[in-house]
């Protein structure tokens, strides 16, 4: 009987962990970073605004880590559909247009993901590794490496660099994403089908539930989400780029590991994966603010990796046992 | 744990001359308990060399646990084993294969990718100079194939053996380690006719190599053809040990059942009213799943409990499975209700109104990580939704709780992980996960496997009671006492083929059903 509350209670207190650390995080850098700006009201919207993008993709990583599977190709689906968008709008000036092609690309990689994964059966880490050089290398080659400078103002404010006020819209668009994503996460049928299927496909599957369809899906969504994402790089910097997200693929799945989700899956959260991702964004920030090179940035942020990975196995070795 | 016995006897270096029967292991006063239940009682066990030596009993009659001390896989309470009239201490598979005790496992343990011969040396390689020596490992596997007359290349990738013939080289691979011991766990179970000849052809090869057996099967037919004695267990206890040749059928089963008929049998039947006039529930014509399993016609009316009885690997598994969607039918007709269906899928099975409890709940019927609440109404989220689209919280938990309260589910909570209930509980989860789809044919394959005995009488109940309210059930068990109690009909099975129909209210004793069982025609 003991064994078995005291699993409970560190299984509950697992679905906190990233708001503690963050909390904790943000306190430790409030404090040392105090004449470094860290608390300014602007610091804190410029962390929600560069994280924007991240924050997007790991709605999808939710979804994607929560059936079982895992999605490599977000990085670069957001670099091929900001470089589509920014052409259509070259050539058409239609911002709904841009946002069709732009979209409609991310769901297409997103459905060959589902297809090489639930129909040749490939592990969705291979199936996702080759799909994500592919698409990097078709944004290189669309336009030879060569940026597209976006001209439509209008396209670039309302995906990038606009404002409501003190706030940006790519922190609008984050919210909008998640208040929509929790609702078909917690509160519909879809959402429990997806962590039945990566809790325990076999079950899921006994139980009347499509599981290929499931992963169709979400692996459709998570393309739907990379592209928006995209979308969002090509308005903030006001042009297409080959070069967006690159390496994004890793802050999504620490983000979404952190914020409860496990690599095993089955289990995941929404609000989880935001704090993940706005725990990753203060850290970065904070670092820059501290003076730090972006090597030793990079080296503090594979170290987060890890430990994100490392806390998960942690806890669910302890719940297992 | 490991109880301090006095032990008395000293059995010390037994000397036997030529010719005379030897023994070359001996287990005594074994007794092995998990948790609270003791599944191995004071029970002794011999094997002579170069014997074949069946070990039967029904299910939880500890066989396969006293195997697995035997091979290490388990560690007993107390008691002692003997090899070559050497105490020895069996604590780890390893300590049993260093004296020469080998086990062919039902799942086969071979790697998959590698060859016959890497297999074969795998963890024991040839090495020369800090090498691979790979002609001399072929060598000696061709040696060790020829010798039991396998037909293989040793360079063959395993997967692409067939079943019987991966089980033969598992077979060279333990001999090939010296194995003077092999168990064999339902070597059969998965053998064409043809293949199970030629196993036993192996058998009695091995036999005049010296190897010593003991053969587990639920197939009483292979066991008189093939055995030299036979040790029956029941419920933890030794019951006999005798030379095959004073052994009938009859007198197997009797001894199974604990020397008399209703012995022991804590389940009463009742006689229950349903009108056999009554239009067909579910109808099956001519259902044929594969070359093995067909031509499989019966049909279930409201409020009948129809019970499927054969041995494992008979069909019985694969015709529910088929129902359900989970297998393709290659041909016949399957009416619901008088209306003629094809099922495609699970989805479209549950929609028809099948439910399936599986073979094997932990990793079919639930999500072990998830709560009651979440896996109780897995199959219906569809129908549990507020305009369509929005989960109803409120009415799927509401459900939940009432399930937990009709089927006295012992939990915290509904919001409890699956994990953390015994497996009565959560066998009753998964009960009340297709009790809330509603199907009118309900389908369970071994429900009770793996439940204590007072949970075991509460899911009879609650599937009576399903029945009672109109629906049609199909039930499997091995435990003939379980079908006895709650089945209205049987229908034997053997080898994919129909057997025999019996009306319980026709059967007098669980000898008849295990007779019916082990009869091909």
């Amino acid at each position: 009987m003991q064994s078995k509350k005291a699993s409970k209670k560190k299984f509950q207190i697992s679905k906190f962990t990233v708001y503690i650390v963050l909390v904790v995080v943000f306190i430790f850098f409030s404090i040392v970073l105090r004449d470094k700006g860290f608390m300014s009201s602007s610091n804190l919207l410029n962390v929600l605004r560069q994280t924007a993008m991240v924050s997007v993709m790991a709605v999808g990583g939710v979804f994607v880590l929560g059936a079982g599977q895992i999605d490599l190709t977000v990085g670069s689906n957001a670099a091929m559909s900001a470089m589509l968008a920014s052409l259509t709008l070259q050539a058409t000036n239609s911002i709904i247009l841009a946002l069709i092609v732009g979209i409609a690309f991310g769901i297409g990689v997103g459905a060959v993901n589902g297809l090489l994964v639930t129909k040749l059966k490939l592990p969705s880490f291979l199936a996702t590794l080759g799909m994500m050089q592919v698409v990097r290398g078709a944004a290189m080659w669309i336009t030879n490496t060569a940026a597209v400078p976006i001209t439509n103002m209008r396209f670039n404010k309302i995906f990038g660099t606009g404002y409501i006020g003190p706030v940006s819209v790519l922190i609008i668009w984050t919210i909008v994403f998640y208040v929509v994503a929790f609702i078909v996460f917690n509160k519909t049928p879809f959402g429990r089908y997806t962590l039945a299927t990566g809790g325990n496909e076999q079950a899921a599957g006994y139980s009347g539930i499509k599981v290929n369809k499931i992963k169709m899906l979400i692996f459709m969504i998570s393309g739907a989400l990379s592209a928006f994402a995209g979308i969002m790089y090509a308005g903030r910097m006001q042009s297409g780029r080959y070069s967006f997200g690159d390496g994004d693929e890793m802050s999504v799945i620490a983000a979404v590991v952190l914020g409860g989700a496990a690599m095993s899956g089955g289990t995941g959260s929404i609000i989880g994966a935001f704090a993940g991702s706005l725990l990753m964004g203060i850290i970065s920030n904070a670092l820059v603010l501290a003076g730090l090179s972006s090597a030793q940035q990079k080296l503090i942020n594979g170290a987060i990796i890890i430990f994100a990975v490392a806390l998960s196995n942690i806890v669910q070795k302890k719940k297992t046992n | 744990m490991l109880r301090n016995y006095v032990f008395m006897s000293q059995a010390h270096s037994i000397e036997m001359g030529e010719g005379m029967s030897q023994t070359v292991l001996k287990m005594e006063g074994i007794n092995k308990s998990f948790g609270d239940a003791k599944v191995l009682k004071n029970v002794h066990f011999d094997l002579e060399y170069g014997e074949v030596h069946a070990l039967v009993g029904g299910n939880g009659a500890g066989k396969s646990t006293l195997m697995k001390i035997m091979t290490g896989v388990y560690i007993l309470d107390s008691g002692k084993i003997y090899v070559n009239g050497e105490e020895t201490v069996i604590s780890k598979p390893l300590d049993a294969k260093n004296k020469g005790i080998g086990m062919i496992f039902q799942e086969l343990s071979l790697v998959q990718t590698l060859t016959v011969q890497e297999n074969i040396f795998l963890g024991n390689e040839i090495v020369k100079n800090g090498f691979r020596d790979i002609a001399a490992m072929n060598k000696k596997t061709k040696e060790v194939l020829d010798k039991l007359g396998i037909e293989v290349d040793p360079d063959t990738v395993v997967s692409e053996l067939s079943v019987g013939m991966s089980q033969m080289v598992e077979i060279a691979k333990a001999v090939s380690k010296d194995a003077k011991i092999l168990v064999f766990d339902e070597p059969t179970a998965a053998l064409s006719d043809s293949e199970t000849e030629r196993l036993f052809e192996m058998i009695q090869q091995l036999k005049k190599e010296g190897v010593s057996m003991v053969y587990i099967s639920h197939r009483m037919n292979e066991i008189l053809r093939i055995a030299d004695r036979i040790t029956i267990l029941k419920d933890g206890e030794h019951v006999v040990t005798e030379e095959i040749k004073n052994m009938t059928l009859d007198k197997i089963v009797s001894y199974m059942m604990g020397g008399s008929s209703g012995g022991g049998h804590k389940f009463e039947w009742v006689e229950r009213d349903y009108d056999e006039n009554a239009p067909d529930v579910l109808t099956v014509e001519h259902l044929k799943i594969n070359d093995k399993i067909s031509d499989i016609s019966f049909s279930l009316k409201p409020k009948e409990i129809l019970g499927f009885a054969g041995l494992m690997g008979s069909g019985r598994t694969e015709i529910m499975e088929t129902l359900f969607g989970l297998r393709q039918k290659q041909g016949g007709k399957v009416y619901l209700e008088g209306k003629e269906i094809e099922v495609k899928n699970t989805k479209q099975a549950v929609k028809e109104g099948f439910a399936l409890i599986p073979e094997d709940r932990r990793k079919e019927g639930l999500v072990l990580m998830h709560s009651i609440a979440e896996n109780g109404v897995l199959p219906i989220l569809d129908r549990l939704t507020k305009h369509k689209v929005f989960l109803d919280q409120k009415r799927a938990n509401q459900l939940v709780e009432e399930n937990m309260k009709q089927l006295n589910i012992k939990a915290e909570g509904i919001h409890q992980e699956i994990s953390l209930l015994s497996g009565g509980n959560q066998q009753k989860v998964v009960i009340a996960k297709w009790i809330n789809s509603n199907p009118k044919v309900m389908m369970l394959d071994e429900p009770t496997a793996g439940v204590d005995i007072g949970a075991k009488g509460e899911i009879i109940s609650i599937i009576r009671e399903y029945a009672d309210q109109g629906h049609g059930v199909l039930f499997v068990s091995s435990e003939l006492a379980e079908m006895m109690a709650i089945c209205d009909r049987i229908i034997t099975i053997y080898d994919g083929k129909i057997t025999g129909e019996i009306s319980r209210r026709d059967l007098k004793t669980e000898e008849e059903l295990q007779n019916a069982i082990q009869k091909s025609e």
